[in-house]
């Protein structure tokens, strides 16, 4: 499957299994080691509202980043059903006959202990994991055997636990990038600039440069990606998904590393995206936040679901209680998220 | 939100030593580029196309120093433009979309016996003379398209099975894909003349006088300043600036933006979106085409194509050319392909540099070694090349790299001791 | 393809094939001479194997394709060349006649000499490439632009540099004359194969050292720090593996062995002493390498004997001139087909 090894040959490769996501998480930090630059230089920070007043309006901005935000009136119907679905690695059950619905238009958590298998249920709806048995259901059909840019395509967007963005490019080239999944101009059209490529072009970057206001991250567009503070790393990944004109957004642990003030501001920013029209499911870690911004909740342990509901459902159930009590500060504390493998 | 300092990531570099050389807009090709974009359409003009026909006045101008002794240099600065060429394709596959080709020279070759086959007279296929479709005056312009066609599909060939694996796996794959081509022309005696090679290629026929009855492109021009090795030069620079063109377009588009991903990480792309495979494709079959059309020029050059021309060894030239320059840099590139068809040539024949007498021809007879240690100790201390530049990768939006520039100016100015950006006209303002 | 029916036909028929094409297909002859071209495969496929090794134990463990590990091997031929020499030979177009037994001792110290001169130049390459690199954490594609370079390097080292540091006796552009320390005469002959004391050597020594290097990775503890280091760089390292040291380790074994290897080319081949001389074979013992399952020890073994076999049934089909297409096109075709090889990529994990 993973055709290139980002970890490079000092790092050794990086792991999509829950299971060995100790070890990834550590050759990910390997392989920043490489990246030659805490940001040395002055900070360029554009003044948007100079070069883009039309920014300013906050409206315009929403309706640039949702371009569709009427069509998404049918809330609560399903979006994403995981039927029965199963992945087995070798003899180990990773996910066991897990079945439950993501509705339009809400924010659903996806929490459990380590290991329980949030992350290959995420890599189970994007693709990067066919299931054993049981299928995901997204917007009327089955994901099947689709390809994994295709699965983009079809309106699932994700972020990524340990940061993925394209390091060497700018923001707003990371964030076109998500764009140029709704492009249709490929070399032909590129090579001899047809009409369309160059109107692709010109909404491409209107679009980013919304989208970057948005989570705001707008004044460092040209900034590398690398560049960037971990913050706005986090923002920027979030702007990029968002570019590929998702049906849904699955956001992997986005508050990861952050302080209180942070998770604040980020919790704003989901609630935001929600309230534009977005479907988002959040994995994460830290109980309070999924609390104050979840509608619902679904909670795995060991592979299964072992509730679902409301949050205040889900935080007063016994299960839910034994199973993060058994593992002591679990959902605060950073260092035990590496789990003995 | 820390969004005016910027944090420290969780765990610093070793030492911060390499920080410095990789700021945002740092490089000098990135200098460069910004002090280029922010000129006006008129300027841009008026700088780019005197310098372009200074760049083809070179051979011209008999410039002490720099032109060559031992050899022709009209015939120096036409290999260059061919390397020239075959930089830019190679830095498509490798500096652009992160793919190791180590075979380069297969398509190389594959141009100039493409164009060798349809017209020498050794060649059974040969499809000029009498009673044939071409005239010899116009053969190679019209196996030119034909080569590039050829190489094309033979880049679709070698990429659509092998564009799947490992990228190290690639790397391998490529260079035995060289070697067979180079096998395949040395064994298949009877349709490439095996060892003893393709004679009697075709050239256009243009500038017929009477004192070049077959023209200024023949290799019996031979003499004089504006030999046929600067009328070659000539072709290739036309060469050079459309490939430069459309390679430019390529890059400012959703194809460069998808070739970038892919170096950068390739699973993260195709979740984005990008079809990587498909892209990759693009990448191969371009860079071969582009590999194609310089061999193409490369038989009409010498008119004589033999298979140890194509040794595998030149591959790595290549490579040295694109890596020098800064992969990705597509005039870095240029620059790469300059010093390593230009240095051995230099010393070639040389007596005496700056009264200090030295073995020239010696020196020359090293090049392969002092290139491959060039690509060593570039990998080890500048993986960016010489002139590092950031690649282009949109169409429009230059006014909000633009606008950046102006603030990075200002905050150096407030700033002392950031002289380098201050030399800007905006650095007054705030001081 | 109807070339290959048409030859079938005409080869049923009329025995010797005489086939006007580009390409002659001679299945008479493969079947002819099949066990004598089988005997013949593995004396190759032994030295590949012994090559390979070196290929899949630092990919096993550093993920890299160690380019310049075919001019290790080609140093290793030029080191036993120039023990030998030190021993008092001199190039010569008879083969020396000093007995069982003083050939014997003589072949075994230029061994050692070649597998030093292989050992020490495996370890410098590391030491003055890739260890920097390591440092600096670079990308994988800056690891094989290096590897590559520095092949050319250790080439053109010895295509003029070296000729110059030993006053003309060793490299340039020619191979060196062989010396002959062994006459290849036919001991015996299994299902009419003639067995020469050459392929004797070459298959028992490679057998003796297959044995011996299976044993140091499995069973030694030097061995189980390379297993673990190539399954998980950063625990081995936690557990208090040195991950340097396993790394230097598994490029002396490397070297050495392929040292071995170049010893039994020039006993095979006595002309193949030349700058040039490793880079094919390197591709080959690679292909070996990938056809048994990268990073897989005994992979490398076996995907090294299958590899010379079905070479030299190759050639005897296709003609002499294609025995390395043969090679490539068969690393191809392993790659698309089965990338993880026969025996699976055991000594490094799978990768999802």
């Amino acid at each position: 499957m993973s055709t290139h090894d980002p970890g490079g040959i000092g790092a050794g490769s990086e792991h999509g299994d829950e299971h060995l996501a100790a070890s990834g998480r550590a050759d990910s930090e390997a392989a920043d080691h490489y990246l030659p630059g805490a940001d040395v230089d002055e900070p360029a920070l554009i003044d948007v509202e100079e070069v883009r007043p039309e920014l300013a309006d906050p409206q315009l901005v929403d309706a640039l980043v949702a371009p569709d935000r009427a069509v998404h009136a049918r809330m609560g119907e399903p979006l994403l059903q995981m039927q029965g679905v199963t992945v087995r690695f070798g003899g180990l059950v990773a996910l066991d006959d897990v079945t439950f619905d993501i509705r339009r238009g809400e924010i659903l958590g996806l929490i459990g202990p380590n290991g329980a298998g949030k992350t290959t249920a995420f890599n189970a709806m994007t693709g990067v994991y066919r299931p054993t048995s049981g299928t995901v259901m997204f917007d009327g059909a089955s994901l099947g055997k689709a390809k994994r840019f295709s699965i983009t395509q079809r309106g699932i967007a994700r972020t990524f636990q340990n940061i993925r963005l394209f390091n060497e490019m700018t923001a707003l080239e990371n964030v076109v990038v998500g764009t140029d999944a709704r492009h249709r101009t490929s070399v032909p059209g590129a090579l001899f600039r047809t009409s369309r490529h160059r109107r692709e072009e010109r909404d491409a970057i209107d679009r980013a440069m919304a989208l970057l206001e948005f989570v705001g991250v707008g004044g460092r567009a040209t900034e590398k990606a690398r560049n960037l503070s971990y913050g706005d790393q986090r923002r920027l990944e979030i702007a990029r998904a968002l570019a590929t004109e998702p049906k849904l957004l699955c956001l992997d642990e986005p508050a990861a590393g952050f302080n209180p003030a942070e998770k604040e501001s980020l919790m704003g920013l989901i609630r935001h995206i929600r309230d534009d029209g977005y479907t988002v499911l959040l994995i994460e870690h830290d109980m309070r936040l999924v609390r104050g911004v979840t509608d619902r909740i679904v909670v795995l342990e060991f592979g299964r679901v072992i509730a679902e509901g409301t949050p205040d459902e889900v935080t007063n159930d016994p299960k839910v209680i034994a199973a993060y009590l058994g593992v002591p500060d679990a959902p605060e504390s950073e260092e035990t998220t590496d789990a003995p493998a | 939100m820390s969004t005016t300092t910027p944090a420290t990531p969780p765990s610093l570099p070793p030492a911060g030593r390499t920080a410095t050389k990789d700021r945002p807009h740092g490089g000098v090709g990135d200098r460069f580029r910004l002090w280029w974009d922010a000129l006006a359409r008129p300027t841009q003009w008026l700088v780019g196309v005197p310098f372009l026909l200074f760049m083809a006045a070179v051979p011209l101008l008999n410039i002490p120093v720099l032109t060559t002794q031992g050899t022709d240099f009209g015939g120096v600065m036409a290999q260059f433009g061919m390397i020239a060429l075959i930089a830019i394709g190679l830095n498509v596959v490798v500096g652009q979309a992160g793919l190791l080709d180590l075979g380069y020279v297969g398509f190389y070759a594959i141009g100039a016996y493409t164009v060798a086959i349809l017209t020498s007279p050794d060649s059974p296929w040969n499809q000029t003379g009498d009673g044939m479709w071409l005239s010899r005056e116009w053969a190679w312009l019209a196996a030119l398209p034909v080569a590039v066609a050829i190489t094309a599909i033979s880049g679709l060939i070698l990429g659509s099975p092998t564009l799947r694996l490992r990228g190290d796996y690639l790397a391998i794959v490529t260079l035995g894909f060289g070697e067979i081509v180079r096998l395949l022309a040395d064994n298949l005696d009877e349709l490439t003349g095996g060892g003893q090679g393709l004679r009697g290629v075709a050239y256009p026929r243009a500038g017929v006088t009477e004192d070049l009855p077959s023209g200024v492109f023949s290799a019996g021009n031979a003499s004089g300043a504006v030999n046929s090795g600067v009328w070659w030069y000539w072709v290739s620079l036309v060469f050079i600036v459309v490939t430069l063109l459309f390679v430019g377009n390529l890059e400012r588009s959703r194809v460069g933006r998808a070739w970038v991903a892919i170096r950068e990480d390739e699973d993260a792309a195709e979740i984005m979106g990008v079809p990587t495979f498909r892209f990759k494709l693009w990448a191969f079959i371009i860079g071969a085409s582009i590999g194609g059309a310089a061999g193409a020029l490369y038989a009409g050059q010498v008119q004589f194509v033999i298979p140890t021309n194509f040794n595998i060894i030149n591959s790595v030239l290549f490579l040295c050319a694109v890596v020098l320059g800064g992969q990705g840099n597509k005039l870095g590139v240029i620059l790469g392909a300059f010093i390593v068809v230009y240095v051995p040539n230099f010393f070639l024949g040389r007596q005496t540099l700056f009264g200090i007498p030295i073995d020239g021809d010696e020196i020359a007879s090293y090049k392969y070694l002092f290139f491959g240690i060039a690509l060593v100790v570039l990998m080890i201390f500048r993986p960016q090349g010489i002139i590092p530049a950031r690649q282009k990768l949109l169409t429009y939006g230059r006014e909000l790299y633009v606008a950046a520039r102006r603030s990075a100016a200002r905050a150096a100015g407030r700033a002392p001791g950031r002289t380098e950006a201050a030399a800007t006209t905006s650095g007054k303002e705030s001081s | 393809m109807p070339a290959l029916a048409d030859a079938l036909l005409t080869s049923a028929t009329a025995g010797p094939l005489v086939h006007q094409s580009l390409i002659d297909f001679n299945i008479a002859g493969l079947g002819r001479n099949f066990w004598g071209l089988t005997v013949e495969g593995l004396t190759y496929g032994a030295i590949y194997a012994l090559v390979a090794v070196g290929y899949t134990l630092v990919y096993g463990v550093l993920r890299l394709i160690n380019f310049a590990h075919s001019e290790v091997f080609m140093l290793g031929m030029f080191g036993q060349y120039a023990t030998l020499m030190l021993l008092g030979f001199s190039p010569s177009g008879n083969a020396y006649d000093k007995g069982i037994l003083l050939t014997v001792l003589y072949l075994g110290i230029a061994m050692l000499g070649g597998m030093a001169v292989a050992g020490g130049a495996a370890v410098g390459l590391e030491r003055v490439a890739y260890r920097p690199l390591r440092r600096r954490n670079a990308p994988s594609l800056v690891f094989l632009i290096t590897a590559i370079g520095m092949s050319f390097v250790l080439q053109e080292f010895v295509h003029f540099v070296l000729p110059r540091l030993t006053g003309g006796t060793l490299g340039g552009v020619n191979a060196q004359q062989p010396i002959r320390l062994v006459q290849p005469e036919v001991q015996f002959s299994i299902f009419g194969a003639p067995v020469t004391n050459v392929t004797l050597v070459i298959i028992g020594s490679a057998l003796v050292l297959a044995v011996a290097v299976d044993l140091f990775v499995n069973r030694s503890p030097f061995g189980r720090g390379i297993r673990a280091v190539a399954q998980d760089p950063v625990t081995a390292t936690l557990m208090g593996v040195s991950r340097e040291r396993v790394i230097m380790l598994t490029f002396l074994i490397g070297g050495i062995l392929a040292g071995a290897a170049a010893l039994l080319y020039t006993l095979r081949v006595p002309n193949g002493i030349i700058y040039s001389g490793g880079f094919v074979l390197g591709i080959k013992a690679f292909s070996a390498a990938v056809l048994g399952g990268i990073g897989n020890l005994r992979g490398a073994l076996l995907g090294g004997l299958l590899l010379g076999v079905m070479e030299n049934y190759g050639q005897v089909v296709f003609g002499t001139e294609w025995r390395d297409v043969v090679a490539f096109v068969l690393l191809i075709v392993v790659l698309m087909f089965r990338p993880t090889g026969i025996l699976g990529e055991s000594l490094g994990r799978a990768r999802a």
